[in-house]
């Protein structure tokens, strides 16, 4: 039993995503080892063939198996559970599913040699997704002596732009496969999907096409019908923890004020500057710096621009609080990704209720 | 020993005449469109007739080149300055409609009964809106047609959203072999092929064949396939056909890539993936374009003497001003840190590839979505 209250509890199915580039992947395998902090197993997998986990975790290419890659710090004195790690293809899980219903490994194998499992993969567009989000609701429903084998399930998706769609499987498969099989499987799915064990995380950088294409498709998933499927919380990936207080720069940090090119090219200067530098110019003079009228411009100018760029992003945080859904911060991690820096995350993740 | 790449000048390669079509690929959300449009943008102001081809662009840009739907037709962008006595170049830009181009090449491969027909079939409405791979080989297509059209002396051409950069060079081919396919033929028609020979080798049952497949999408598609099937067969053969011609248009003299990633590990190890592909398939690469690099004005004041200065100011008596200071001193430090990261992962790329050029493109302070934004973008091709 858990005993801290997070904002998902009795949530199985954490399905991650976000615009490309947002890292995605790495608040996935954060959010899997800050769940797994929980002492339960925690399955993280991935649906787009890239080997992204792998080369997160620093392991070799995994196969169409479910492997361990990490154990999640103790929390609380208790031990943490294993983070377990799973890339899924189509044609692995069309091969799976036909032996798990009709007893047909040996006759899948075969005719994937013949490419008939492509072909039937790729003509039937939403067959690839049910295959997909089935294993996720296979393995989010699989027991073992009557109890879960994974607390949680975490699932690296496809972008945004295609997340509904993905997940919508019933109604993308209905026009094809009317009755059948496949439908019966696409059916079982969708009540995992839309049940309210089931979420959807949005990652987001505070820019503007990031954080559009996350209430787009917030908005895209409470659209797709029978009550919508769940958005969860949205995650801002990539912050920096520097900026200047919001009151003392408003006046240069006005966006649409008209600003002038310096003479040095690159940087944008705001006329509000002027004082700024008169300021530097003596601190830096106090630091040991010496005089050097230019370098404190300079920094006036660095200071205005990132100033600039803080009211931007704080005017897409608006824009994301306004969308009702939870927000979690992570911190901007500049010497790459390693599984130092996903504990890292993990822990951030944890401190602010997301698992 | 620190690699060196050597410049990128992107305004040499766009006022070289014999550049005809430039392909801008990269990994999603690097900004690509941005630069296809920044590069269209500067080759218009420059003097040539440019046209831009988009795939999926933010709305926002879109609609600063005058695009507000997807309708294959190029327009004309407003607010390209072109002034310059009788070197006046010209710019339009436009969306690619997957499906309409689908259709097209239905429609004109196909007499009017059986192009309604085929445009009729639940299985082609699926395979033109949604197949993996369509938007790649109808962007493929387009850009084709622009080519032949001769109508423009620059083609540049925004690359399909996709997971991996690769996507785009490989799926037209994959839609072309799948709608080519003997397999297609073989499992839909057997009748057609007069024979079972190559189902015998392999000791498979034709029936148990269609019997999975039926298992699988169930019978109802099967037969809206075989409908397809037989209303295309006219027009098998040519799907593979124009995948070649693209693809060797890809490769012909007048065509450059520019490979577009952030100064971040994943986009660049896509982009490293891309040059190397590009090299092996002997596609020409102008280069490297790295986008939303961060400078600093003052670089010549280092991390280390920037945050041993704000601790001084912080032992000294509060103040404002040193609030100030000390605020500007430790963001500095946060920036210069970050511009260090930042050519550490160039200098990497560059010592993997040491013969491909790289530009870099400063990150701008706002999103960019209006002509003047992609002027400013412009200014770094020099």
């Amino acid at each position: 039993m858990s005993v801290r209250d997070t904002d998902w509890d009795g949530v199985r199915l954490h399905v991650v995503t976000g615009k490309g580039g947002t890292g995605k992947t790495t608040v996935a395998a954060a959010l899997a080892l800050a769940l797994a902090s929980n002492g339960k197993p925690v399955l993280l997998m991935e649906v787009e063939g890239r080997q992204g986990i792998a080369q997160l975790f620093d392991v070799p290419p995994l196969p169409y198996e479910e492997r361990r890659v990490a154990v999640a710090p103790a929390d609380d004195g208790r031990p943490g559970g294993d983070v377990f790690a799973l890339a899924v293809d189509p044609q692995s899980a069309l091969i799976e599913y036909l032996e798990m219903f009709y007893n047909l490994r040996q006759a899948g194998r075969a005719l994937t040699k013949l490419g008939v499992l492509d072909f039937a993969t790729t003509i039937a567009p939403g067959l690839s997704d049910v295959l997909l989000t089935g294993k996720a609701a296979e393995a989010v429903r699989r027991k073992s002596g009557g109890s879960p084998v994974y607390g949680a399930v975490v699932m690296d998706a496809p972008p945004t732009g295609r997340i509904s769609r993905f997940l919508n499987v019933t109604s993308e498969v209905s026009g094809l496969a009317k009755v059948g099989p496949i439908r019966g499987h696409a059916d079982t799915v969708q009540s995992v999907i839309r049940s309210p064990q089931t979420v959807v995380h949005f990652v987001t950088l505070l820019e503007e096409m990031p954080v559009q294409e996350t209430l787009d498709g917030i908005a895209e998933l409470s659209d797709v019908g029978r009550g919508g499927i769940a958005a969860g919380g949205i995650m801002v990936n990539m912050m920096r923890s520097l900026w200047p207080p919001e009151h003392r720069r408003a006046s240069g940090a006005k966006p649409g004020r008209r600003s002038v090119r310096s003479a040095s090219g690159g940087e944008e200067r705001t006329p509000g500057t002027a004082h700024d530098t008169q300021v530097l110019e003596v601190a830096l003079k106090a630091a040991g710096l010496g005089e050097d009228h230019q370098l404190a411009a300079d920094l006036a100018a660095e200071l205005a621009a990132e100033a600039r760029a803080a009211a931007m992003q704080r005017a897409q945080r608006r824009r994301l609080d306004a969308a009702g859904q939870p927000c979690y911060e992570l911190p901007f991690i500049s010497d790459g990704i390693d599984l130092a820096a996903l504990y890292r995350l993990a822990a951030t993740l944890r401190e602010q209720g997301a698992a | 020993m620190t690699a060196k790449p050597t410049p990128l000048v992107i305004d040499r390669l766009i006022d070289d005449r014999r550049t005809r079509v430039i392909v801008c690929c990269g990994s999603g959300g690097v900004g690509k469109t941005t630069i296809a449009a920044a590069v269209g943008l500067r080759a218009a102001e420059r003097g040539r007739h440019v046209v831009v081809l988009t795939v999926d662009p933010a709305r926002r840009l879109a609609q600063s080149m005058g695009l507000t739907s997807l309708d294959n037709t190029p327009r004309p962008v407003r607010g390209v300055r072109t002034g310059r006595a009788g070197d006046g170049g010209s710019m339009h830009a436009m969306m690619l409609d997957m499906k309409r181009t689908f259709d097209e090449i239905v429609e004109a491969h196909a007499d009017p009964d059986r192009a309604t027909q085929i445009l009729a079939n639940p299985f082609y409405q699926s395979l033109s809106s949604s197949f993996a791979g369509t938007q790649e080989y109808m962007a493929m297509e387009k850009l084709g047609q622009l080519r032949r059209a001769d109508e423009w002396d620059l083609i540049v051409v925004d690359t399909p959203p996709s997971r991996s950069a690769l996507d785009f060079l490989d799926a037209p081919a994959r839609l072309g072999r799948f709608l080519d396919g003997r397999l297609l033929r073989l499992l839909l028609a057997p009748a057609k092929l007069g024979g079972r020979t190559g189902l015998k080798v392999l000791n498979i049952g034709f029936g148990m064949i269609t019997g999975v497949v039926t298992k699988i999408i169930g019978s109802q598609l099967l037969r809206d396939v075989q409908t397809f099937v037989s209303a295309m067969d006219t027009m098998f053969g040519g799907f593979r056909e124009r995948a070649e011609y693209t693809y060797q248009l890809l490769r012909a003299p007048g065509t450059s890539f520019l490979v577009i990633a952030g100064p971040e590990h994943d986009a660049l190890r896509e982009a490293s993936y891309f040059v190397e592909r590009l090299e092996r398939d002997g596609m020409p690469l102008a280069g490297l374009i790295l986008n939303r690099v961060h400078r600093s004005p003052a670089a010549r004041l280092s991390a280390a003497r920037s945050l041993a200065a704000a601790e001084t100011l912080q032992g000294l008596a509060d103040s404002e001003s040193s609030a100030l200071a000390i605020t500007a001193l430790r963001l500095h430090a946060e920036r210069m840190r970050q511009v260090a990261s930042e050519q550490r992962l160039a200098e990497r790329f560059t010592a993997a590839h040491p013969l491909v050029p790289v530009a870099q493109i400063p990150a701008q302070p706002d999103d960019v979505h209006d002509i003047d934004g992609l002027r400013v973008i412009g200014t770094a091709f020099e």
